[in-house]
């Protein structure tokens, strides 16, 4: 061994030559952090739930997964967060459309504003939405306790991901091809079918599955709007809180299961999305 | 404006914010928590006795041997709390709605197995189950017979995640039988009766908040919840059926406490006429003699108890196995899941 | 007129979903006047409320921010074999449903299960009590300082870094004088991000708290407790002093984002 190569194993920065990466130690160090921060926090967790879920084995797993109510929840949770996942598609581009293209008073307080659903607490989306759409609805629209109550819910909170998804690559978009296809002739609804929307394409796809596994999700806003009626407006993670308040953890986490695996595959679908985006340059 | 005059504007901004956050952590560790003569005890109860126990509570620091005590208060629906309590959840003091969360901590030797007995058997308030109606009984629902007419909807919790539930299921059982019914025409009127209930919240809480927010026609819950809804500006009335069981809610001190005297002396408190009169105030029953007024709470013709049908641990299995009770198959004929 | 139509709807949309709902709440707790909002947040339970939020989001804030410069570090400036799997990693609480995170700190640090039962026994108490619910909100916002600094890290490129160490800097000199004020303002940004999901945060810590009331009762807790209580006011109140938060970070963001762009 070189006096170089002693002096990086004891982890010193050698005295001869400074073109070397850094300390060894300081790599070591925070990834020994790191590691172990994770550990204990998300993969023992998250493990420990996959773990409980095959208690039983894959029979008692499936066994849990097919109960009645759980299984209404999680139709009413993927049939629900698909909808609001669509209806995201289009108001999403639309709304970003609008705030990159478009000019008038106020519009860069919307384009703020379009963030809050992030920002906020999700039992006070609750909240907010029981306040014109419940009981005491100024405008007497009382959806308390129903359906649409659930996808309004959903629609609040995932407000925000196509729409940031669009936005910055509408705004980086090149518009001479837009004004190429003008001027030879085609409409706006044809310019935008073949010359805009394909561009955009990658990143309405990509804000949509984000779209979709934070519906799959969300707890806190649909607590107080729809009622949580089982069979009926109870989303799965509110049937989850429910087995875990009473005392059958085996089947929380059978239900956790199903949707980590749901959130697992959105996020591989980005991921690959993403890709392909990046590789269309 | 350039970068630099704005990060002048900024970083104050976050040198002010930094130590206002960290103050006020600070602040609240250093509150709370026992130091030196002052106790903290631990209340695990139900949800509708926060009102009454929060008033308690201010009349026992009045006492001398309540002066110095501070409380730590959680309160939920009462098979939650108990299963927190099992759990774990540190309690000095508990206060269910259904004996069974209660027994189920003596079974986990949270509680001594002389829990209930004293004068009252454990027992701390007594309601009764009643019928919940919109302002003015528009449909005139007064007997138990009303409930099952074609049409009219019914508010009643699951009864197996419900403890309240059972407490319904119990009266409207027991109602039949003191009519002079058989046991098999008594099921038979359960099953009329589930059907007309369009759906069954997790927690009598829960369905309080259904039947507020304006769904069904009737709600089966205990009087003082009823009571606790109007005395908060909801637009209900309620009415007692002339037959209707008795609601005991039991209370104790846990074995796990660390501080038993003072568990102890504030378990005693809530007995005496003043905290009596405090939960009467809230919609409760009292169950010490001389505290209720005359005509504050309306008597029943026939008015049973959970012992004259045989008791929670007889009833919890004949009506409420989720396999094999009567409720169970009650549940299975209008297509709603037992199992857990 | 395509125009005017697109706008229409998309400002209908809006309204109908966000800025309407959002403006009824505020004046609905304005609604009886200043005097009932403030005795509502000044009421024992609420302030109390707001010391258990504070105090959580004070410790998730400082463990994540810790974890995120590290971790950034790692992944912009080094090349290792599990790289892309630690990114997945991080990025993977973003998609983990907030009741799911209290279920699996249930299962690890709950009392029945080995570690909890470990640590039960040595008088610590993890669920029920304010470490399970730090855990808690740490998980649902780790994700969030890291992704802010990683392209900011491998976008201003190491030059100056190495710079610094050809001029003899060590490690720890580099970093302080170098990298962390190049990254100043992404880290405030995600410092900002991160503490508002904090102070946000309702499912996981609903699960893992046990509710106690002036202990373990968050101000979104707290919310839900009064709603269910039947006192609106008390419900709105909270929801308020939430909602301008929640604002207030969003206008620093909204004034930080720029700076983090040039």
């Amino acid at each position: 061994m070189t006096q170089l190569d002693s002096e990086l194993a004891l982890g010193h920065r050698p005295a001869t030559s400074r073109s070397v990466p850094r300390p060894i130690s300081g790599f070591t160090l925070g990834m020994g952090f790191v590691t172990i921060y994770l550990s204990l926090i998300v993969l023992l967790p998250l493990g420990a739930v996959v773990l409980r879920a095959n208690q039983d084995g894959l029979s008692g797993f499936w066994h849990q997964v097919t109960a009645p109510q759980g299984l209404a929840a999680l139709r009413l949770t993927i049939g629900a967060s698909l909808l609001v996942s669509a209806i995201n598609a289009v108001m999403g581009t639309l709304i970003a459309w609008i705030i990159v293209r478009d000019r008038f008073p106020g519009l860069r307080v919307i384009d703020a504003l379009i963030d809050l659903p992030f920002a906020l607490p999700t039992i006070v989306a609750g909240l907010v939405l029981l306040a014109l759409y419940g009981p005491n609805s100024p405008v007497h629209l009382n959806l308390a306790y129903t359906r649409t109550a659930v996808v309004l819910a959903l629609l609040f909170v995932t407000l925000p991901f196509v729409v940031r998804s669009v936005q910055p690559v509408l705004m980086e978009l090149d518009r001479e091809m837009e004004e190429a296809a003008a001027s030879l002739g085609a409409s706006s609804m044809t310019t935008f079918r073949r010359v805009v929307l394909p561009n955009l394409t990658p990143a309405i796809l990509a804000g949509t599955a984000l779209s979709f596994a934070r519906a799959i999700s969300e707890f806190g806003s649909t607590v107080l709007i729809s009622g949580n009626l089982p069979f009926k407006t109870e989303v799965a993670a509110v049937h989850i809180f429910g087995q875990i308040e009473s005392d059958n953890p085996t089947g929380a986490a059978a239900l956790s299961t199903v949707l980590l695996m749901l959130a697992l595959v959105v996020l591989v679908i980005f991921t690959f999305v993403q890709r392909w985006a990046t590789r269309r340059g | 404006m350039n970068i630099r005059r704005r990060g002048r504007v900024f970083v104050p901004f976050v040198l002010i914010v930094a130590p206002a956050l960290s103050l006020a952590a600070c602040g609240s560790s250093s509150k709370g928590g026992a130091s030196g003569s002052d106790v903290t005890l631990s209340l695990v109860a139900y949800s509708t006795p926060q009102t009454a126990l929060d008033a308690i509570i201010k009349e026992f620091n009045k006492t001398p041997q309540g002066s110095k005590v501070k409380f730590q208060e959680s309160y939920g629906p009462s098979g939650d709390q108990s299963r927190a309590v099992e759990n774990g959840l540190a309690a000095d003091v508990v206060n269910f709605s259904l004996e069974s969360d209660l027994t189920r901590l003596v079974k986990d030797d949270i509680i001594a197995a002389d829990w209930n007995a004293n004068a009252t058997k454990g027992i701390l308030t007594n309601s009764v189950v009643a019928f919940a109606v919109r302002k003015g009984n528009p449909k005139n629902i007064r007997t138990w017979d009303d409930l099952i007419k074609p049409g009219v909807e019914v508010i009643t919790p699951n009864p197996f995640t419900s403890g309240g539930a059972r407490w319904n299921v119990m009266a409207a059982y027991g109602a039949q039988l003191k009519q002079g019914k058989t046991a098999d025409q008594a099921k038979a009127y359960l099953d009329k009766l589930f059907k007309n209930v369009p759906v069954q919240d997790d927690s009598a809480r829960k369905a309080l908040q259904t039947f507020t927010g304006g769904k069904g026609d009737v709600m089966l819950a205990y009087e003082n919840e009823a009571i606790f809804a109007q005395q908060n500006g909801q637009a209900i009335d309620y009415v007692v059926p002339d037959q209707t069981l008795l609601i005991e809610m039991p209370a104790a001190v846990t074995k796990t406490t660390k501080n038993a005297t003072e568990a102890k002396a504030f378990l005693d408190f809530l007995y005496t006429p003043p905290a009596q009169r405090i939960f009467a105030d809230n919609g409760y029953r009292p169950v010490v003699d001389g505290v209720a007024k005359p005509d504050e709470f309306k008597t029943p013709s026939t008015l049973f108890t959970i012992a004259d049908l045989g008791g929670w641990s007889e009833v919890s299995t004949k009506f409420f196995d989720p396999e094999n009770g009567i409720m169970a198959q009650v549940e299975k004929g209008i297509g709603v899941s037992t199992t857990k | 007129m395509g125009k005017w139509l697109g706008r229409g709807i998309a400002l209908i949309y809006l309204l109908a979903l966000l800025i309407v709902p959002v403006g009824i709440v505020f004046s609905r707790t304005f609604q009886h006047g200043f005097g009932p909002f403030w005795d509502a947040i000044t009421a024992p339970n609420a302030t109390h409320a707001f010391r258990v939020t504070v105090e959580v989001a004070f410790f998730a804030v400082i463990g994540n921010a810790v974890f995120g410069l590290v971790a950034a570090m790692l992944i912009a400036r080094h090349r290792f074999p599990g790289r892309g799997a630690l990114n997945a990693l991080i990025d993977l609480p973003l998609a983990v449903s907030p009741v799911v995170v209290g279920l699996a700190l249930i299962l690890v640090y709950g009392r029945f299960e080995p570690i909890g039962r470990f640590l039960d026994s040595h008088g610590i108490k993890v669920i029920f009590s304010l470490p399970g619910m730090v855990l808690a909100t740490i998980f649902v916002s780790l994700p969030l300082l890291v992704r802010e600094l990683v392209p900011v890290l491998e976008e201003i490129g190491t030059d100056q870094e190495q710079a610094a160490w050809t001029l003899g800097a060590s490690g720890l000199q580099t970093f302080r004088r170098v990298t962390l004020p190049a990254i100043r303002w992404a880290l405030a940004y995600g410092i900002v991000l991160t503490l508002a999901r904090c102070l946000g945060e309702f499912g996981a810590v609903a699960v893992v708290s046990g509710g106690l009331v002036g202990k373990t009762q968050t101000l979104t807790l707290y919310v839900q407790q009064e709603f269910q209580n039947f006192d609106p006011v008390g419900a709105y109140s909270a929801a308020f002093v939430l909602a301008v938060i929640a604002i207030l970070a969003l206008i620093v963001i909204n004034v930080i984002r720029p700076k983090e762009h040039n």
